[in-house]
């Protein structure tokens, strides 16, 4: 009996109970699940794994505190997902939450490319992804479009070196940073079955679906809305027709064609004011996105197709 | 002899968490921190050899970790310290710099004595790992 009292490491007193409530409010994760349900639109598989991944780090901070867990949990994720679906919005918001829990010291996110991580010539790749994953380190490197990283067609490619030292420092410093990688759906499926080391170092694949139609109408209300700016009643509608076609078309970027689409109608309303206004103009008038600066579009007179609609966007 | 330079090095070496509490509070003064070594300990060698680049944008601690962690496995047995440097304005130098290596046997230093003119005598300290040759001077 005694003997076991003394092998007890005299650590601080360990609590008998936790309020798991209590931890959800105090550690401020309850606010960065409602900002998230508050300010991203759809995505409901991916706040739900969201919830599920605080939930879980919660529970594991609890067990930690009580003395049940040592290791920390395996954190890095892979985010899938069209392109304009929120992955990097998310992920800076992961960087925050998990920074919240005190997985990580820093919150910071430092998001990169292949261009960042791998050099031109011999010998530059490693200092070059060192200095990255140390720039990264007490907060989270989001690896955006990862695949490219590995190229089979090359075998000298030096993508391997940089793949390399990323696994190692995963393995090695979970303590210190968590890595997320990115990328469209398939590609990230053959790039992890040729990099069988990611697979197994990445716990959690969160796939983001596309926007829904009436999703898309309420991500553009609300760009607009962070702006000033607000469609009128015919402008909405001919949104609403605008993203329907804009969708069938080529190089559809969900909320980034959207956000895109907005830039433009901003500027052909600025001209339309410039162009036609006769006296001085209110507030409303030039906050008001009207049908004509969204019919205006090229998209409207397009056909769905893809050969014609990528010779009229070279012009 | 213990080698005194810099700061905390009356004290017992620190341990690798101290390190890095000691350089997290240089990168959030906003301090430039990075890594010398070197195997002559002569007090007036202030130009140690770098040991890759001054870490201007790390945030944490642990890049200056990672580091020094390469470092002691090529220069395990020289000095290496951590060097704090300030960028700012007016200051532009070193804020703080600690040794965070020591070799595993330290000679010390031989005081010579060099009688001139009349009664006056110069002093001069060597180290006695100068006496070998530059990388061969602690046996690890």
């Amino acid at each position: 009996m005694s003997a076991l009292a003394e092998a007890a490491p005299p650590t601080a007193e360990i609590p008998a109970a936790v309020d798991l409530r209590e931890e959800f409010e105090s550690s401020g994760v309850k606010d960065v699940l409602a900002e998230l349900d508050r300010d991203l639109i759809g995505l409901a598989p991916v706040k739900k794994r969201i919830r599920e991944t605080a939930a879980l780090l919660l529970v594991e901070r609890a067990r930690k505190r009580m003395g049940l867990a040592h290791e920390t949990p395996t954190l890095h994720m892979s985010f899938t997902g069209n392109p304009g679906t929120g992955k990097t919005t998310v992920a800076m918001r992961m960087a925050d939450l998990l920074h919240r829990l005190g997985y990580i010291r820093k919150g910071h996110l430092v998001s990169v490319t292949r261009d960042d991580l791998v050099g031109q010539y011999i010998g530059h790749t490693a200092p070059k992804t060192k200095e990255i994953l140390k720039k990264a380190m007490g907060g989270v490197l989001f690896i955006d479009e990862a695949y490219y990283l590995y190229r089979p067609e090359n075998e000298r490619d030096y993508g391997q070196e940089a793949i390399e030292i990323l696994l190692q420092v995963m393995e090695n410093q979970r303590d210190d940073l968590v890595v997320i990688l990115a990328g469209y759906a398939q590609r990230m499926d053959r790039f992890f079955e040729s990099n069988p080391g990611f697979r197994s170092r990445i716990a959690h694949h969160i796939d983001f679906p596309d926007y829904t139609d009436d999703e898309l109408f309420r991500i553009a209300e609300t760009m607009l809305g962070q702006q000033n700016y607000h469609l009128d009643n015919p402008a909405a509608e001919a949104m609403t027709a605008y993203i329907a076609k804009r969708r069938g078309q080529p190089h559809f970027a969900n909320a980034r064609s959207i956000r895109n689409a907005l830039d433009r109608a901003r500027l052909r309303q600025a001209n339309r004011l410039f162009e036609t206004a006769t006296g001085p103009l209110d507030a409303e008038a030039l906050s008001t996105i009207s049908a004509e600066d969204i019919k205006a579009s090229r998209v409207f007179s397009m056909p769905g197709n893809k050969a014609s609609g990528l010779g009229k966007g070279d012009q | 002899m213990r080698i005194t330079q810099g700061a905390f090095s009356f004290l017992p070496d620190l341990t690798d968490d101290q390190i890095r509490s000691q350089v997290q509070y240089c990168i959030d003064n906003g301090w430039a921190v990075s890594l010398e070594f070197t195997d002559d300990p002569h007090p007036r060698n202030t130009y140690w050899d770098m040991w890759g680049h001054p870490m201007f944008d790390n945030p944490d601690a642990a890049a200056l970790l990672l580091e020094l962690r390469e470092c002691r496995k090529v220069y395990g047995d020289r000095y290496i310290r951590v060097v704090a440097f300030d960028a700012t304005h007016g200051w532009e130098s070193v804020k703080l710099s600690l040794i965070v290596n020591r070799p595993a046997e330290e000679p010390g230093f031989r005081l010579s004595r060099q009688e001139g003119a009349g009664r006056l005598v110069h002093y001069t300290t060597t180290p006695y790992a100068a006496d070998r040759p530059a990388g061969n001077r602690y046996a690890s």
